[in-house]
């Protein structure tokens, strides 16, 4: 399933650059894009997990004191 | 401005007042200590992340890094240093921040599209503003003047003109009545109109164009590919080589060094050294700004009304030296029209085409249309009577009580009136009153306005080959391929020929450069597929051809080829300038900071100086106004 979500507070590019790839390395992520311009995280990942990999990309982005926004 | 930056921007000012004032007073301990109060007022923030980053298990942030640097600079006695450098630090990072929030600024206004609300009208006949996505197909909604349409739909009522500019990029309105379809993102201008909705808003052009900007960054280039894979090893690398400046020389020069001194002598001049390479950690002037280079050129081309679908196609666009052209529907308007008449001795040319327009005046075939549309005005049916259709050769019909044929020249010689040999291309109608030869009149495929010009303008835009693909027979094809400047026509071919050909034409290329082909999307979408770059033209509208191409350009002009080349070499271009400037900047101050020349108001410059430099350049990029 891919979906689009909505990320608040995304301060630096370079932060942006490291959540993708710690969101990407989680399992059962098939893709993950952050864009940084459009402040958005299209994430691919596995159906029947969506949920608990949505709450693990999250804590990936608590390291960056940004929010996805469901 | 927004609230969380101004707020900085205050402590920004404060800090910088106070540290004015600290180097001003030549009292040591007073000198320290409005330093110290700078120091804290700016930089307190940058602290707190990096400690609270370390709980988190983050280290090398660039939050802890600068703490290590700045209290570095305080631990070898440097207050001016370790304040000055966090107070440029903090006034490149408030300066980034702003420019981000500019540039995401201006290109979500510049992908306004979005319509807010659809006026839906009941069955009842009231009228409820809804959101746009709750319309259904077939439902009807009212557009009134100044308002954007929301969806997708066929005008059942009134008539207006409207203002394409937002998906076109085309300032000239365009007329829309009755029986027309039209599409979302545009404004009307004028009239009110009833509209039936023919696709939901998630179908409609509104959203695709928006989808496609949108995501566009996801398809990364090459080069923001390098970028991040240069990302994830540039910090721990600094860092790394940092640590061990501070440490190995002064070691080395201690032990077999004939200087006398002890390692703890040497080592503050050598962390100091080290210190300047912790300020220069962070790569962000280059993660931030060849992203945003590409999403500039993405938002400026779509501005001009040509839609990119990935940052890699944009690149592959600079690099493109041959184009393929499918002539129908792409060079030319793919509508039939009268190119030109020749009446015979002794009949006017409007005498001519009038017989010729009655006589067909009941078909619906393309050259029906162009004849009637040739003639003007209305072509009233009641003066015509007995049309009896020739198979294979055209008709016969009473127009005004007199026998007209129209036909080909098989249809002359069957009546038995002698005629002159027409042209060997396009679509050549024979047309006789009676026994008497009237003239003959020449359909074609209508060349776009600006068909020449293109081809003319690619040459100069660096193109080295432009080939036309065309399934049309010899002689038409080649005259149209050689009045518009081809390099090479290829005549004749079927759906399946052109695959073969653009393969061929992809082996006998340079390895290096690209081949893009431009066709209009509804029949050659295997073509746009297998090219390096697909363009479709005339997107606005076309599901199809959205979906097929690499890049689509929504309007007509072939011209705006030339445009898209030309931004994308201008982004490319911008995205390299940034990357060569900000690395060699950086590299420098690293080898000068290494042999102590350069100290951390370098280091600093290098930072966020280059970061700033790298977003205003990047900046550039959307701007396509005159390409």
């Amino acid at each position: 399933m891919k979906k689009t979500f909505k990320l608040e507070d995304l301060d630096c590019a370079n932060c942006a650059a490291a959540m993708e790839r710690g969101i990407a390395a989680l399992e059962g992520v098939n893709s993950a894009t952050v864009n940084f311009m459009a402040m958005k995280l299209i994430l691919d990942a596995d159906d029947a997990k969506f949920d608990e990999i949505l709450k693990a990309a999250q804590k990936v982005a608590d390291k960056y004191d940004t929010t996805i926004v469901r | 401005m927004s609230k969380k930056l101004k707020k900085r921007l205050y402590r920004i000012i404060a800090a910088a007042i106070l540290f004015v004032v600290g180097m001003l007073i030549k009292n040591e301990n007073i000198h320290a200590a409005a330093l110290i109060a700078a120091y804290v007022i700016v930089g307190y923030d940058v602290v707190l992340k990096a400690a609270k980053n370390i709980k988190r298990g983050k280290v090398f942030d660039e939050n802890f890094l600068m703490m290590v640097a700045t209290f570095g600079a305080f631990g070898l006695g440097d207050f001016d240093e370790a304040a000055a450098v966090m107070l440029f630090y903090q006034i490149g990072e408030l300066f980034q921040a702003y420019a981000v929030g500019q540039s995401r600024k201006s290109i979500s206004d510049l992908m306004d599209i979005r319509p807010d609300y659809a006026n839906i009208k009941r069955d009842d006949g009231s009228i409820e503003t809804v959101d746009p996505e709750e319309v259904a197909v077939d439902d009807v909604i009212v557009i009134k003047a100044g308002e954007r349409v929301p969806l997708d739909g066929v005008i059942l009522e009134g008539h207006s003109s409207l203002d394409t500019s937002s998906l076109t990029g085309e300032s000239a309105p365009r007329d829309a009545a009755e029986g027309d379809a039209i599409m979302s993102g545009c404004i009307n201008i004028s009239g009110l109109l009833t509209v039936r909705v023919t696709k939901e808003y998630g179908e409609s052009t509104v959203s695709k164009v928006l989808d496609l900007v949108e995501n566009a960054s996801s398809k990364k280039s090459t080069s923001e590919n390098f970028i991040s894979k240069f990302a994830k090893y540039y910090t721990p690398t600094v860092v790394i080589s940092a640590v061990i400046l501070s440490i190995v020389p002064p070691l080395l020069i201690s032990v077999f060094g004939d200087t006398g001194m002890s390692f703890l002598q040497l080592f503050p001049n050598w962390f100091k050294r080290s210190l300047t390479f912790l300020v220069i950690s962070c790569p962000c002037a280059l993660v931030i700004s060849i992203p945003l280079s590409f999403f500039g050129g993405i938002g400026g081309a779509a501005k001009r009304g040509i839609l990119v679908k990935g940052s890699n196609y944009l690149e592959a666009m600079a690099q493109v030296d041959t184009i393929v052209f499918d002539k129908t529907g792409t060079l030319t308007k793919g509508v039939f029209a009268v190119e030109s008449s020749h009446p015979a001795e002794g009949v006017t040319e409007a005498r001519l085409i009038e017989a010729a327009a009655f006589a067909e005046c009941y078909s619906t075939h393309p050259i029906a249309l162009s004849l009637r549309k040739a003639y003007g005005g209305d072509v009233d049916q009641s003066r015509v009577s007995d049309v009896t259709e020739i198979a294979g050769k055209g008709l016969s019909a009473k127009v005004d009580g007199r026998l007209i044929y129209a036909g080909n020249k098989k249809l002359m010689e069957q009546i038995g009136v002698t005629c002159p040999d027409g042209a060997e291309y396009g679509t050549m109608v024979y047309v006789a009153e009676g026994d008497r030869y009237l003239g003959q009149i020449l359909i074609n495929d209508v060349v776009k306005e600006d068909s020449a010009k293109a081809i003319k303008e690619l040459k100069s835009a660096g193109i080295k080959r432009t080939v036309m693909l065309t399934g049309d027979n010899k002689a038409a094809g080649e005259k149209v391929g050689s009045a518009l400047g081809l390099d090479e026509i290829h005549t004749q071919l079927l759906p399946g020929d052109k695959v073969e050909l653009v393969e061929k034409l992809l082996e006998s290329k340079d390895e290096k450069s690209r081949l893009a082909f431009v066709g209009d999307g509804i029949n050659d979408a295997p073509v746009l597929a297998r090219a390096d770059v697909g363009i479709a033209m005339g997107g606005l509208g076309s599901d199809a051809a959205i979906e097929a191409a690499d890049i689509v350009i929504m309007t007509d002009e072939p011209s705006k080829i030339t445009t898209a080349i030309r931004i994308a070499k201008k982004t490319l271009g911008i995205a390299k300038q940034n990357t060569v400037f900000a690395l060699s900047v950086k590299i420098g101050v690293m080898i000068l900071g290494a042999l102590d020349k350069a100290n951390m108001w370098a280091a600093v410059f290098a930072d966020v100086g280059v970061a700033m430099i790298a977003i205003i350049n990047s900046l550039r990029a959307l701007n396509t106004k005159k390409m």
